[in-house]
C-alpha cells in the first residue's frame, strides 16, 4: 500500500478535523480529572491550606514546611515502614509467587478441579471490597472465626488476629485478594512460551526446577517485571486495609493510603496531605516508569 | 521419582489452595439463610429466606444499591461514549503528537492512581462544588478510567483490518454507515469486556464516594455495607450477611457471563 493511500485510508471516515472532535471530549476529562488535580496537588503541597476557617479563604506560602514536618513525624515513618511491608509481603511474596506458582500448575491440566480452583481465585479478586473485608473480619474473628475453629482441633486457635497479629492479617488478606490478577497474567505467559522450549528441555531429563530456571523464568521476563510493577502499584496505593482494620490497632496497619486520609480529610489538614500525595505521586512515578520501560524494551 | 508420593503432596497442596480461597467465603454461602447467624459459618439448619425479607423491609439497603446502580450506568456510559471514539481515532489516524500522547495517557494514568489520587480528587471536586452529588462521583471514577479502557479499546481496534472499512466506503456506505455497520459490530467484544470491568470497578468502589459523598441516603452499597459493621453497638449479622449476598450475586453473574461470551483476554502492555 502507497503511503498516500495509507494516510488517505484513515482520513478516509473521519476526516482531521473530525478526528479532533473524537479525541476532544476524552482528552478534556482526562486533563480535567487526573493531569488538573495532580498539577494542583503538588502546588497546594507548599501551603498551609485547611478545608475550614482563614487557612481555607487564605493560605498562606509556606515552602517546604509540610514536607519537613513529614520527615519529623514518627507516624509518617511508621506509615512508610507499614506500606512497604504491605507491597512487600502481599503483592510480592504474597500475590505473584502464588499466582505464579497456581498458574504453572494449572498450565496443561484440564480437570473439573482445576476449573473450581480457578473459580475460586477469581471470585475472590470480583466480590466488592467492603463485602470482603467484612468476610475476612468474621473469618478471623478470635472467640468465632472459622479459622479459629479450624486450628483449635490442633489445639491452637485464641489468637485474636486482627489484634495480635494485624500487619500479618492484612498482608494475607490482600494476598487472597488479588492473586487472581498474577495467576492470570502468568497464566496468558506460559501459554505464550511455544511447546517444544519444555519438550527439549524435558527429553534432555531437566528437573521441574532446571526448567523454571533455564527456560521458564527467562523467557517470562518481561511478564514477570510488568506483572511485579504493576502490582506493586496497585497495592501501593490501595485503600483496603482500612475497611478491615481502619489503620489500627493504634497505627500497626496505617498504611500510606490511610494516613493520607486521616490528615487531609478527617484532620482537614490538606496542605500537609497534599505533601504526602505529592510523595507518594512521585513513588507512584518511579514504579511506573520503570514498568513503561520494562513493557518498551520487551516490544 | 515416585509417583504415588508426588500425588499425594500434590492433591495435598492443591486443597490447601482450595481451602484458603475458600473457607472465608463459607460465611458468605450459609450466613444469609441462617435464622441467627454468628460470625462463624456454620451449615443453617434449617435454612430459611427470612433474612432476605427483613432486607427488603429496608429501604435504605435498597437505596443504596439503586445508588450503586446510577454510578455503574453513570460511569460505565460516560467511559464507553467518550472513550470508544477516542480509541477509533487514535487507532486509525496517524497525527503529530498520538504517540506522545499515547505514553502520557499510560504514564499519568498509572501515576494517579487510587490513594494518591484522592486528595486531588477531593480539592477539585471541591472546588467544582460538586461534594455530595452523584455527578461529581461519577466524574471522577471516569476521569480515571478512561485512560485505560481507551488503551484496550484502542488495541481491539487495532487488530480490526482497516481494509472493512474501505471496502464499505468502496460500496458508498457514509461515514456513519460504515462505523455503525462495519466497525461497531467488530469492535462490540471490546465494548462489552470495558462495560464490565468497569462494573466491577464501580460496583466495588468504597473510596471515592466515601470521600465524596456526605449524606447517608446518597450512599452506594459499598458504603453502606461499611456503615453496618463499622456504627456502634452490636452489627446486625442477619441484615448484614443478606445484603452482603444480594450486594455481590449481580457483579459476580456480570463477570461469569461475560466472560463465558468474550472472554477477559490481556491486551495493551501487558500481552498481545
Amino acid at each position: 500500500m502507497s503511503k498516500a493511500r495509507r494516510r488517505n485510508a484513515g482520513g478516509d471516515l473521519v476526516g482531521s478535523g473530525g478526528a479532533g472532535a473524537l479525541v476532544l471530549p476524552a482528552a478534556a476529562v482526562i486533563t480535567v480529572f487526573l493531569v488538573v488535580p495532580a498539577l494542583w496537588t503538588l502546588y497546594l503541597g507548599l501551603t498551609d491550606r485547611r478545608l475550614t476557617g482563614i487557612e481555607a479563604a487564605d493560605p498562606q506560602f509556606v515552602g517546604l514546611e509540610n514536607y519537613r514536618n513529614a520527615l519529623d513525624d514518627s507516624s509518617f515513618w511508621n506509615s512508610l515502614k507499614v506500606t512497604a511491608a504491605f507491597v512487600f509481603g502481599s503483592a510480592i511474596i504474597g500475590q505473584a509467587v502464588l499466582g505464579f506458582m497456581l498458574a504453572w500448575t494449572f498450565r496443561n491440566w484440564q480437570s473439573w478441579v482445576r476449573r473450581a480452583l480457578e473459580l475460586l481465585v477469581v471470585v475472590a479478586w470480583i466480590v466488592p471490597g467492603s463485602v470482603v473485608a467484612f468476610l475476612w473480619i468474621a473469618f478471623l474473628d478470635g472467640e468465632s472465626g472459622t479459622l479459629n475453629a479450624i486450628l483449635g482441633v490442633f489445639g491452637l486457635g485464641d489468637t485474636e488476629w486482627l489484634l495480635d497479629r494485624p500487619l500479618l492479617s492484612i498482608i494475607v488478606f490482600n494476598t487472597w485478594r488479588g492473586t487472581a490478577f498474577s495467576m492470570l497474567l502468568f497464566g496468558a505467559a506460559l501459554n505464550s512460551l511455544p511447546p517444544s522450549y519444555l519438550e527439549t528441555s524435558q527429553l534432555a531429563g531437566a528437573s521441574v526446577r532446571q526448567q523454571l530456571t533455564g527456560v521458564v523464568l527467562p523467557s517470562i521476563k518481561g511478564y514477570i517485571l510488568t506483572n511485579l510493577l504493576l502490582i506493586s502499584l496497585w497495592t501501593f496505593n490501595d485503600f483496603g486495609p482500612f475497611l478491615l482494620t481502619g489503620g489500627g490497632p493504634g497505627d500497626a496497619t496505617e498504611v500510606l493510603p490511610v494516613y493520607i486520609y486521616r490528615e487531609a480529610i478527617r484532620f482537614s489538614e490538606i496542605g500537609y496531605g497534599a505533601a504526602i500525595s505529592a510523595i507518594m505521586l512521585v513513588i507512584n512515578l518511579i514504579i511506573a516508569l520503570g514498568y513503561l520501560r520494562a513493557g518498551r524494551s520487551r516490544a | 521419582m515416585k509417583p504415588f508420593v508426588h500425588r499425594v503432596l500434590f492433591a495435598g497442596s492443591a486443597s490447601l489452595v482450595g481451602a484458603f480461597f475458600a473457607l472465608p467465603m463459607l460465611w458468605l454461602v450459609f450466613a444469609p439463610f441462617d435464622e441467627s447467624p454468628s460470625l462463624s459459618a456454620a451449615v443453617p439448619r434449617p435454612p430459611t429466606l427470612s433474612n432476605f425479607g427483613d432486607l427488603f423491609d429496608n429501604p435504605q439497603v435498597l437505596r443504596s444499591l439503586g445508588n450503586s446502580l446510577l454510578l455503574v450506568g453513570g460511569v460505565v456510559g460516560l467511559v464507553l461514549i467518550v472513550g470508544a471514539p477516542a480509541a477509533y481515532v487514535l487507532s486509525r489516524i496517524r497525527f503529530p503528537g498520538r504517540n506522545l500522547f499515547l505514553y502520557m495517557l499510560l504514564l499519568l494514568s498509572s501515576v494517579i492512581t487510587g490513594a494518591a489520587a484522592i486528595v486531588p480528587l477531593y480539592l477539585l471536586i471541591f472546588g467544582l462544588n460538586l461534594i455530595d452529588s452523584f455527578s461529581g462521583v461519577t466524574l471522577a471514577l471516569a476521569g480515571g478510567m478512561l485512560p485505560a479502557s481507551i488503551f484496550i479499546l484502542k488495541d481491539f481496534t487495532d487488530s480490526i483490518p482497516r481494509s472493512y472499512e474501505e471496502s464499505a466506503r468502496v460500496f458508498g456506505a457514509s461515514t456513519f454507515q460504515a462505523l455503525r455497520d462495519v466497525v461497531f459490530p467488530v469492535v462490540r467484544p471490546g465494548l462489552a469486556v470495558i462495560a464490565v470491568w468497569t462494573a466491577v470497578q464501580v460496583w466495588g468502589n468504597f473510596l471515592v464516594p466515601f470521600i465524596l459523598l456526605r449524606t447517608p441516603d446518597k450512599s452506594p452499597a459499598a458504603v453502606l455495607m461499611y456503615s453496618f459493621y463499622t456504627e456502634g453497638g452490636q452489627p446486625n449479622l442477619r441484615l448484614i450477611s443478606a445484603f452482603s449476598l444480594l450486594y455481590t450475586v449481580p457483579i459476580l453473574v456480570l463477570y461469569i457471563f461475560v466472560n463465558r461470551r468474550y472472554g477477559f483476554r490481556f491486551h495493551g502492555g501487558i500481552k498481545r
